[in-house]
């Protein structure tokens, strides 16, 4: 094993010039970039961070969308030594105000020396620049000059140590940025490491992900760990799946995929969405593992994409699951590698009333759980109560865990990291339980909205809906609601209109939608404007948002 | 009624009831549908199944972007005008 990951990239180089690393696809076609490539590419990156005066060590924002100058700039950070870390890019429905407010949340608290972003985005980039910010330079991709003389000895990344950083991953939203995971070398190729062997994956591999590589799933899974095993990786954008979700089955069919990330609503939304001419002449008989990830899995989502997909060679065994978050590098456990997926049908009346797994025939009545599987070599777990204490088997409690590839700390945030330890485990805030040592994640303890594998935190979403005129300020809620059809959860926000602004309910309403849409990574599904006084608040003054789901649940008719 | 106000009207529809979940949502022809978040990402596809279902106009994903159509108005225009030039 490598000590760096700079070292692992350019011992690829040295040893598989010619071998594809990756293959971007996008809708002009198809573009193979081999590890000769790879590092000529990165390397000039590192050449111009290099000349500009960024230190190793020295964290590097990238404003860039999915595609081969974010890669090179990416690797070129890893091979100058500094601290990359990727922020989403501007999308078509955000607005420009709220992209700015975080990307200024963003330096402020992650103290970048530089930024690298196109010549056409460069203007919205500085009026995020305050006087006197960390910020040295303001690179463009397309002011960056190929290096004649790779010269790669003179490369300040092969002089990091193992403990040093090689990245830091944020969550998206104004309290997300405030938490940047900074992974050292070490973590994150152990992490490589231990869950290769988990999901028993060579250099005969080829991941296929459109998934964001901003998110933690896109990053490791869908990017770092392949190019470190020297697997191939067809790579395409999330922009363009979305709209065209069978272009994933093509990928898979055309190069032979072997494995793939999803979350929940992935398979839903393929199952539902894609027309049978899309998929002509698709082979999918070489896919070993389409491994559901980074929101609650559900069986019949497994169902419901086997069901669509068998005819075109999409094997059952070929399921897969897995508990991963980014303080871990990626994954946590691994399920239904070599096996088929546990399913453990509970009482779900139980689960609720007596945080309980109760197991019952299994049925349509039961709660039918999908095992996350094992945990990975390096990492251990426990179910632990309040105080701390393992919890027996089917107890549901907090899922902790211990391991070599955990974060090394919450970038500048040292009473968070010391937050989020209890005698040297790491409390994941998500709850579980274990039988024998197989893990089931049932839910969370923070309240942590999931929608379509994005962690959106309610309290950013409050935020939003209390700019509104005639919002109560701090009466508004906003929570998540699991949709079935779709596999994911859905957003509504209750919000305490003001007497005064009784007759505006709608506009406020379609206020709230709008804000809400433009000013966040999701889009808002409900909207429920109520008179004062409709809020449920905890004795100490907080929203409670829990209490509020369940009314507003029983309110509507749903429960 | 005239054939783009029937257009018009069963996309709103179609959009009020199956994508805001409001049926009682008016939308204006001239709304901004996707650079204003109306629509987020997970939809787009809906709404091209739901335009080649109901009007046999099949829309390529390439223009599934507020460049291409992001109102009503324009959806409806780019509908009339397939439609005719099929005809």
């Amino acid at each position: 094993m490598t000590q760096t990951v700079a070292d692992n990239i350019l011992t690829s180089f040295r040893e598989h010039p010619d071998k594809v690393a990756l293959v971007l696809q996008s809708p002009q076609g198809d573009e193979e970039i081999t590890f000769r490539d790879l590092v000529h590419g990165s390397s000039a990156y590192a050449h111009v961070y290099a000349q500009a005066g960024i230190l190793p060590g020295e964290p590097v924002i990238l404003l860039l969308q999915q595609g081969r100058s974010l890669v090179e700039a990416f690797f070129g950070a890893v091979l100058h030594g500094s601290v990359p870390s990727i922020m989403p890019f501007l999308t078509e429905k955000l607005s420009p105000e709220r992209y700015r407010a975080s990307l200024e949340a963003l330096i402020e608290i992650t103290q970048p020396s530089a930024l690298v972003t196109y010549p056409e985005f460069q203007s919205e980039v500085e009026r995020a620049r305050k006087e006197g910010d960390s910020v040295r330079s303001l690179l463009l991709s397309h002011e960056i000059p190929p290096v004649g003389d790779l010269a790669l000895d003179s490369l300040q990344g092969l002089k990091r140590d193992p403990q040093d950083l090689v990245l830091l991953q944020h969550s998206s939203g104004t309290t997300g940025l405030q938490k940047g995971v900074a992974l050292s070398h070490r973590a994150v190729l152990n992490q490589v490491d231990s869950y290769g062997q988990a999901i028993h994956m060579t250099a005969d591999d080829v991941v296929v992900s459109w998934l964001p590589l901003y998110h933690d799933m896109g990053l490791i899974a869908g990017f770092i760990m392949p190019i470190l095993k020297r697997a191939e990786l067809v790579l395409m954008s999330p922009f363009d799946w979305v709209k065209a979700p069978y272009r994933l089955f093509r990928a898979v069919s055309d190069y032979g995929g072997t494995l793939s990330w999803l979350p929940n609503f992935a398979y839903n939304f393929c199952s539902q969405k894609i027309r049978d001419r899309d998929l002509e002449g698709v082979d999918l008989s070489t896919w070993r593992a389409v491994i559901n990830c980074s929101e609650p899995m559900r069986w019949e989502s497994h169902e419901m994409f086997y069901e669509r997909f068998r005819d075109y060679g999409f094997k059952r065994e070929a399921l897969a699951t897995c508990y991963a978050m980014a303080e871990n590098v990626f994954a946590v456990t691994q399920g239904g590698i070599g096996e088929s997926v546990t399913v453990d049908p509970i009482d779900g009346d139980r689960l609720r009333s007596e945080s309980q797994a109760a197991p019952v025939a299994d049925s349509e009545s039961a709660l039918r759980m999908l095992s996350a599987g094992k945990p990975i070599s390096n990492t251990r777990i426990r179910i632990v109560d309040e105080a701390g204490r393992t919890l027996p088997d089917r107890q549901i409690g907090e899922i902790a865990l211990q391991g070599n590839s955990l974060l090394s700390g919450y970038y500048h945030r040292p009473e968070l990291t010391q937050e989020a330890f209890l005698d040297g485990w790491y409390l994941t805030g998500d709850l579980g339980y274990t039988v024998e040592s197989e893990l089931f994640v049932t839910g969370r303890r923070k309240e942590i909205i999931i929608v379509g594998g994005k962690n959106i935190f309610p309290q950013d979403l409050e935020y939003l809906a209390s700019q509104v005129p005639g919002v109560h300020p701090g009466r508004v809620v906003a929570f998540g609601i699991y949709n079935e059809d779709i596999g994911t959860e859905e957003v509504a926000i209750v919000a305490e209109v003001d007497p005064e602004y009784e007759d505006r309910r709608h506009e406020i309403s379609r206020e709230i939608r709008s804000v809400i849409n433009q000013g966040s990574d999701v889009a808002v599904r409900y909207i429920e404007t109520v008179d004062r006084g409709w809020l449920i608040k905890t004795s100490s003054g907080k929203t409670a948002r829990g209490a509020n789901r369940e009314k507003y649940l029983q309110m509507t008719g749903r429960i | 009624m005239s054939d783009v106000e029937e257009i018009r009207h069963k996309i709103s529809a179609f959009i009020a009831s199956e994508i805001l979940k409001d049926p009682d949502r008016a939308i204006a022809p001239d709304e901004p549908l996707i650079s204003s978040g109306l629509i987020d990402s997970f939809s787009l596809v809906d709404r091209a199944l739901f335009i080649e279902d109901t009007f046999g106009v099949r829309i390529d994903d390439a223009e599934l972007t507020a460049d291409v159509f992001d109102t009503i108005d324009e959806l409806a225009g780019f509908i009339k005008a397939r439609r005719d030039s099929n005809a």
